[in-house]
């Protein structure tokens, strides 16, 4: 429940930095934005972050009379939301964490004696290969469509590139007698 | 059926003042007719050499090259220029075109050379213009064109004969990464007509456009896959990106 909380918190902040919103119009929003390159989000993690940004005082809500239909619930940022909005987006990020579970098995296969580590770093190329490929051929396709998912496909093809550079610095080091 | 290009324990060794530096140390490699073969490896690995023997454009010290029934590593200079102009397509990295002829003149030149009559040579040369989307450069010299289409005029050339293979040597080695999806997907659409292709290359987003990748080290061949063309739905890049999560 709490990572559902930080994983909306941050983008429905700077959604609602734009202008006041209800909360279905938010997940509209952030849908279009992203288009295919984000799940779509649930409506109900959408109110129930709403909810815990409101008790924090980063947003508050107040009823917007309709013309047809019951009042809706409108939310708007606050001072303490826009700075809190702020140190987020000026914050740079770690980069990411290596793949440890590749490497446990690569590590770890021998004991075990059930598998070779180039055996391991074979299957883990065919697989990494395979995405590279996957994700070039959307970035083929994606780029008349939306340019956040043709970003999103080359961020995470040179990912993989940079593991398959992994992948062959281990083998070169494991042809080379070194053990593990 | 015969495979369309075969070698056999190739080996290729280059005198270094006086010292035998082996490029290539026996590299058994078949290409079957419809195959996209990609060739990957760091500098220095012998990619490139085997690339060139394939080619005709350099010798084996050792060795068979089989393309379709022939064997033709032991061919003249003289019968290997026919094979190189009817049999193979190449495609450098630098592009290769001649500077003060249009982009028109450089795809028909080897259509010529190998004996087509101008109007077939033309009729040929505007229907691969028209696929590779490069009409509009139809006049232009390559100095006035971008790499991407430049590239595209190569391919061109490279296909007008229809060679049995295309051999292509870093094909975006000089493109920005805009340019290499779009050779990459004129590529990957004269594959789909099936057309034979083997590509040497360093990158691996290239290679995976190929649906065999073959890893060399040393002057070896040391492993291959295969990969599959896969429909891309939004569901595969979601899948993709949160694998990063």
């Amino acid at each position: 429940m709490h990572t559902e909380y930080v994983d909306m918190k941050y983008p429905l902040l700077a959604l609602l930095a734009a202008g006041p919103a209800h909360g279905y119009e938010l997940k509209q929003s952030f849908e279009a934005r992203f288009g295919v390159a984000w799940p779509p989000v649930n409506i109900g993690q959408v109110y129930s972050t709403l909810q815990r940004l409101e008790r924090d005082g980063l947003v508050t809500g107040y009823e917007e009379e309709q013309t047809k239909g019951p009042a809706r619930h409108v939310f708007q940022i606050t001072e303490a939301g826009f700075r809190v909005l702020h140190e987020w987006l000026t914050t740079a990020d770690r980069g990411p964490r290596m793949r440890d579970e590749f490497f446990m098995k690569l590590v770890l296969s021998r004991l075990a004696g059930m598998a070779e580590p180039l055996e391991i770093i074979e299957r883990q190329r065919q697989t990494y290969l395979q995405e590279l490929r996957d994700l070039n051929e959307i970035a083929i396709r994606g780029e008349s469509n939306s340019s956040v998912s043709l970003l999103l496909a080359e961020g995470a093809a040179l990912h993989v590139e940079a593991d398959l550079k992994w992948l062959d610095l281990c083998e070169d080091r494991i042809r080379r007698g070194e053990s593990l | 059926m015969t495979a369309v290009l075969r070698t056999i324990g190739l080996t290729r060794t280059y005198d270094s003042y006086g010292d035998d530096v082996p490029a290539l140390r026996g590299v058994d490699f078949t290409v079957e007719a419809g195959e996209f073969v990609a060739i990957i490896g760091p500098s220095g690995c012998g990619k490139s050499t085997l690339l060139h023997l394939i080619g005709g454009l350099d010798r084996p010290t050792s060795g068979e090259i089989y393309l379709g029934d022939r064997r033709v590593d032991r061919l003249s200079e003289a019968a290997w220029a026919v094979i190189r102009r009817r049999q193979l397509g190449y495609m450098f990295q630098s592009f290769n075109l001649i500077a003060n002829m249009s982009a028109s003149d450089n795809i028909e030149l080897p259509a010529l050379m190998a004996g087509f009559s101008p109007s077939e040579a033309r009729r040929r040369r505007e229907a691969l213009m028209a696929q590779l989307d490069i009409e509009p450069q139809s006049n232009m010299p390559p100095g006035r064109m971008s790499g991407g289409q430049q590239q595209r005029v190569a391919l061109a050339r490279a296909l007008i004969n229809e060679p049995a293979l295309l051999t292509a040597d870093e094909p975006t080695g000089n493109l920005d990464s805009q340019a290499t999806r779009d050779v990459l997907a004129v590529l990957k659409q004269c594959h789909a007509r099936g057309q034979t292709i083997v590509l040497v290359t360093h990158d691996p987003n290239v290679a995976s456009a190929a649906d065999r990748v073959v890893r060399m080290r040393d002057g070896e061949i040391i492993g291959e896959n295969l990969l599959e063309g896969r429909e891309p739905s939004s569901d595969t890049l979601r899948s993709l990106v949160n694998m990063e999560a």
